[in-house]
């Protein structure tokens, strides 16, 4: 195996410019398959249309179709195919056009993606990429827009982390890329479009970190990827009736920083977890409880989950009804017996 | 992609009977049923003879010793021994393999120590050797998962310009599996240096092969991807060899993947919890050791008069030793650190498994667990 890293330097840093969460994907994996031959990306309709979401634009001209190209269009063998090429030393970055059609990967990520390392006390390791455009809010057709998250995180074996903006995009995608273990690396669609001036490369925290990212006294508000921009939202409009709400963006679901979050309820004393995704036995009753469990005496309040409603994703006409909302989010905070 | 080769026309199917080399009386075959291969030279014949004879012992002490408890659980290739070792023989020690469960005497034909094949089987760890050191991956369970590892490894190696080929087994099951059809398919289509051997051993599990397939034969099924198929008797080792070697060659040189179904029979039950008197009848089960692959081997070199009494003598020596071997390192208990459950989850440590580490720490110092190690075997 001959694998050669052709360079490991930082790229020279950029002006600040206005760039799209997709845009700082873009770039960082144009920067990772410039910095390290052994990057590959593959996956469907990643090449010369650069991506359903334009994520892999330009990259095929710049590298060639030895470095990135259209697979043929089965996921089971995407991923498949990856383990392979992990175990011969290269680092497939791999996209999975839309969440809903990982399922039939869901084998492959299980059974081998996540086990490998441990099936064979770490004398196998993958160090790849999964990447999974997810949840809702585009006025996806049916099975364009779930939230798969939870089947990922509670596969042990597998890191998941899903940035809610374009720098963590950058900086997580990068650190992903270079993690000898598998990466479930989650992209909110509804956020692909949001904009942020940035001058690259950027490193944001370190990709398993949770931040903290608006600081208050009296409520923790606990969201990932797209629902936490619905937390900012709450939390200004709960600010206009006194409330001080810290929100925390996890960041990182697998593994959970319990430092983080337990340092801001115990903070607050009051703790709510908002997703996408069907709250019965979803990634919420994870938090819930791992937030109970290790900060109950300083809780003032059971910890809510503020979730889809238990059923299918809807249809696009009607999938509003289902997201949770900054109004949804106040009114549960308003169960809360508030003086006791 | 820009890893383009000239273009092998597969629109021929392979042939109704399987091609053989030798037949059942050992004797060579001539004229078309050999598919225009040539028996391979005798040496090579005796070394592939001598395989085959350590590993049916091998395979025959490993059932023993899995009737005795000592294994949790055994898928013997009793009877598959060409279809196994004729293949694998014909890569090299750089080419990869990537077995199933049943293929732990094309592990031994690796040169992978018993004791670390049968690690997984007797439950100590999912997989006991280096995959790297040879070249063979871990053992798949779940069916044809492993054909689209060997794809990927095999065009990361050609994306890297080494000259490396792939090998894997699936079992005529596992051909009813989606990631089979992924897996022949992406290798078609890029072209990767990978040989797919199906070993259809009539049954998966129970079922016959008229109940997982309504193809002729399992190397048609090649037409339909664009690459070549071959269906060969898999009871002739010489056949299987040959055919294999020249798919590995063609490979190698970049002419793309090509499949191999070996027709062949599991003389043993599917694993040791199997009762195959349910599904088959002793009849056809004496039909079928009447074609064994050694004595098919054995009668042809016999009549040659390659294999004299002192070869015959040094080989069941060889084989008994190894045979040995075996029992003594599945008679000693294995050491295992429970606390080592933790260690190959991530690279990098985790907060969440460094607590149940030292829970599970606390509890065996405790003596929680005195004396109940190894019990659930
Ligand atoms: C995906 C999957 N489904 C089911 C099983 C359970 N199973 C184990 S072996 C087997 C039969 C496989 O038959 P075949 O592919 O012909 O291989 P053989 O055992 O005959 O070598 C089945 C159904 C499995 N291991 N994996």
């Amino acid at each position: 195996m001959t694998a050669t890293v052709t360079s490991n330097a930082p790229a020279e840093a950029s002006a600040p410019t206005q760039l799209t969460m997709a845009g700082a994907l873009n770039a960082a994996l144009r920067d990772a398959m410039a910095a390290d031959d052994r990057v590959v990306v593959y996956g469907e309709d990643v090449g010369p249309l650069g991506g359903v979401f334009r994520v892999t634009e330009g990259l095929q001209a710049e590298f060639g179709d030895e470095r990135i190209w259209d697979s043929p269009l089965a996921e089971s063998g995407i991923v498949g195919t990856a383990v392979g090429m992990a175990m011969y030393g290269m680092r497939p970055v791999v996209e999975m056009q839309f969440d809903a059609f990982s399922y039939p990967a869901f084998e492959q990520m299980v059974s081998h993606v996540a086990k490998m390392r441990n099936r064979t006390k770490g004398r196998v390791t993958l160090p790849m990429v999964v990447r999974i455009p997810c949840a809702g809010a585009i006025g996806g057709v049916e099975h364009h827009s779930d939230s798969s998250e939870s089947y990922w995180a509670s596969t042990p074996g597998l890191t998941v982390v899903m940035p809610s903006n374009p720098a963590d995009a950058y900086s997580m995608l990068r650190e992903a890329i270079e993690s000898d273990d598998p990466v479930v690396f989650m992209e909110p669609k509804s956020r692909y479009w949001s904009k942020a001036p940035l001058a690259l490369p950027v490193t944001t925290a370190p990709m398993d970190r949770a931040e903290v990212v608006r600081e208050g006294t009296d409520v923790t508000l606990i969201g990932y990827g797209p629902t936490v921009r619905t937390a900012l939202e709450a939390a200004d409009a709960a600010a206009d009736e006194g409330l001080s709400i810290e929100v925390v963006d996890l960041r990182s679901l697998s593994p959970f920083d319990d430092a983080t979050v337990g340092a801001s309820v115990r903070k607050t004393s009051r703790a709510a977890v908002i997703h996408e995704a069907a709250q019965f036995g979803g990634y919420g009753a994870e938090v819930a409880a791992r937030v109970t469990e290790r900060n109950f005496h300083h809780l003032a309040a059971p910890v809510l989950r503020i979730a889809g409603f238990d059923i299918p994703f809807p249809s696009p006409k009607l999938e509003e009804y289902h997201l949770p909302t900054p109004d949804r989010v106040l009114a549960a905070l308003d169960t809360w017996e508030w003086d006791a | 992609m820009s890893l383009n080769v000239e273009h092998v026309s597969t629109r021929t199917l392979p042939s109704e009977k399987p091609l053989r080399l030798l037949d059942n009386a050992g004797h060579a075959v001539t004229g078309a049923a050999t598919g225009g291969f040539g028996l391979p030279d005798t040496e090579t014949l005796l070394g592939l003879y001598r395989k085959m004879v350590v590993a049916r012992r091998f395979d025959v002490q490993v059932t023993a010793l899995t009737k005795q408890g000592r294994l949790a659980t055994y898928p013997s290739a009793y009877g598959q021994e060409a279809c196994e070792i004729g293949s694998v023989a014909a890569l090299t020690a750089a080419d990869w393999l990537f077995p199933t469960y049943r293929d732990t005497i094309a592990l031994l034909t690796r040169g992978i120590e018993p004791a670390d094949i049968l690690q997984s089987f007797r439950g100590d760890w999912h997989n006991g050797y280096d995959q790297h050191a040879h070249r063979t991956a871990a053992q798949a369970t779940p069916l044809a998962t492993q054909a689209l590892h060997a794809v990927g490894l095999s065009h990361a190696a050609r994306l890297r310009r080494d000259p490396i080929v792939a090998l894997t087994f699936l079992g005529d099951g596992a051909t009813s599996e989606g990631d089979t059809h992924e897996a022949f398919n992406f290798a078609a289509v890029w072209q990767t240096p990978t040989v797919f051997v199906v070993q259809n051993n009539q049954f998966a599990i129970s079922v016959p092969l008229e109940r997982q397939t309504r193809a002729a034969t399992l190397a048609d099924k090649a037409v339909g991807y664009g690459m070549p198929g071959y269906h060969v008797d898999g009871n002739d080792i010489a056949a299987m060899y040959a055919v294999t070697r020249a798919a590995v060659d063609r490979a190698r040189e970049g002419g793309g993947p090509t499949l191999i179904e070996g027709v062949t029979y599991r003389i043993e039950a599917h694993t040791n919890s199997d009762d195959p008197t349910r599904y088959r009848t002793a009849r056809d089960v004496e039909h079928w050791k009447r074609r064994d692959p050694i004595e098919r081997l054995e009668k042809y070199l016999v009549s040659e008069g390659a294999l004299t009494e002192a070869m015959r003598t040094e080989i069941a020596d060889a084989a008994e030793a190894l045979a040995a071997r075996t029992r003594e390192v599945m008679t000693t208990e294995a050491e295992l650190d429970p606390l080592e459950l933790f260690d190959h989850v991530y690279g990098r440590e985790r907060s969440a498994l460094v607590e149940q580490r030292s829970a599970l720490e606390a509890e065996l110092a405790a003596g929680a667990f005195a004396g109940h190690q190894g019990a659930a075997r």
